[in-house]
């Protein structure tokens, strides 16, 4: 169980998505999910290991480490990529129960094809709309959150090289060094990018579905 | 989810190809992608424990390791293939929007979605150039952060808390150098892979 659980269940809505929803997945699973395997992991891997603090003192530098990094920024990610992508199931069980529906009124002896039924696209109307408008609006909300809290928790978005503590039992204030600063900075301001460039993208899906809806009223009404 | 996720989309993208385009996917697969996971990734795995400097003081080689470093090789390596990957994915996004659009119409609109002509051809050929473009930047960009592609086995740093000029040595220096030279060749014959197809196309279009 690992990310390509996520790739296997998100895969299954991207049918019925938009085709900026589209691209906003490829963005997810390429310039986000992709990165953090393959490259973020392996500059985040020795955080702890290469935190060194000018001291002998033992605890000191478990102290500090723990002082200056309540969470990793690699697990923020993870959890931010989980709870972004979480929204999406939504959609997926609303399809899930409306398919439900149809196989009942089929065993009920309607006629319906039950292998068209499978690979049915399902056209963003009526509840459907509600249900996958709101999924956006949610992935919007917990990517504002969640480059909030990067915000709040470290300070900014730079990692710094050197930080002072003087937590106890550190007998001093003691110089404790960060290891891959410049790199760590680079991918976080990276990561920032593409959370932003996610959230237009949901913004620009939004203001499209608002539209399309709004023209079809006025269709009606004329 | 990891390097699998990209061989999958190039496999994807190979169908709708040329035939330079697909000798383009396999020298990716294999002088790249394939060298990147099993050799490349494992030598500079320890770089930053294997970063030796002459001296005591804590925190000396962590700010001279980042002061040298600031994006490792292999994190540019792993960045350059996927931005290098990714503009093939337009032409399958073009493709997917032609067969949806006969789906919508119900009826043959083009001779082929995936056959390269008309609206599809410019896309294709807006992939080739920024495939093309991408390759240079990497390159360019290799090449300013760590003056040249040499790697050196010994540098002097004198940044602070390093209390004097202290001598740092790097861990397996001429390998990483061959490695990185086997990066700028493969580079170099993907730009010249994809010039070519792309002056066969343009060629083969004017004609037409």
């Amino acid at each position: 169980m690992d990310w390509g659980s996520l790739q296997a269940v998100l895969g299954g809505v991207n049918k019925h998505s938009t085709s900026i929803g589209k691209i906003w997945l490829t963005v997810l699973f390429i310039f986000r999910i992709m990165i953090l395997v393959v490259a973020a992991e392996r500059v985040w891997g020795d955080e702890q290991q290469d935190f060194v603090c000018n001291t002998l003192q033992p605890g000191c530098r478990n102290v500090c480490y723990d002082h200056f990094f309540p969470i990793s920024h690699i697990r923020l990610w993870a959890l931010q990529l989980i709870f972004v992508s979480t929204p999406a199931l939504l959609v997926a069980m609303h399809v899930a129960y409306t398919r439900h529906e149809k196989k009942r009124r089929f065993r009920n002896g309607e006629k319906i094809d039950i292998e068209e039924l499978k690979n049915e696209k399902m056209h963003i109307r009526g509840p459907l709309w509600w249900t996958y408008t709101s999924s956006i609006f949610f992935r919007i909300v917990f990517e504002a959150v969640f480059m909030y809290v990067f915000y709040y928790m470290y300070d900014g978005y730079q990692m710094p090289r050197l930080v002072k503590c003087s937590a106890w039992p550190c007998p001093n204030t003691v110089d404790c060094f960060v290891s891959r600063p410049t790199e760590k900075t680079t991918f976080t301001i990276f990561m920032l990018a593409v959370s932003g460039i996610c959230m237009m993208l949901n913004l620009a899906e939004l203001c499209y579905l608002v539209i399309k809806i709004c023209m079809k009223e006025s269709r009606k009404t004329t | 989810m990891s390097w699998g996720f990209l061989r999958d989309l190039l496999s994807g993208v190979n169908k709708y190809s040329t035939g330079i385009g697909r000798i383009w996917v396999a020298v990716v697969f294999m002088f790249r992608l394939l060298v990147y996971i099993v050799a490349a990734e494992n030598i500079w795995k320890y770089e930053h424990d294997e970063f030796e400097c002459n001296i005591k003081q804590p925190g000396c080689e962590n700010v001279c390791f980042d002061h040298f470093f600031p994006i490792s090789h292999i994190r540019l390596w792993a960045l350059q293939l996927i931005m290098v990957s990714t503009p093939s994915l337009l032409v399958v996004f073009h493709v997917a929007y032609r067969e949806n659009r006969e789906k919508h119409h119900n009826q043959q609109l083009y001779r082929s979605p995936g056959k390269i002509d008309g609206g599809l051809l410019c896309t294709y050929l807006i992939s080739l150039i920024l495939k093309i473009a991408f390759e240079i930047v990497f390159l360019v960009l290799f090449y300013k952060l760590y003056n040249g592609f040499k790697v050196p086995r010994l540098m002097k740093c004198d940044i602070r808390p390093c209390p004097n000029t202290v001598d740092c040595f790097i861990s397996k220096p001429t390998e990483k150098m061959i490695f990185l030279c086997f990066l700028v060749v493969t580079s170099c014959l993907c730009i010249v892979l994809n010039l070519s197809e792309l002056t066969y196309l343009i060629f083969k279009y004017s004609i037409k």
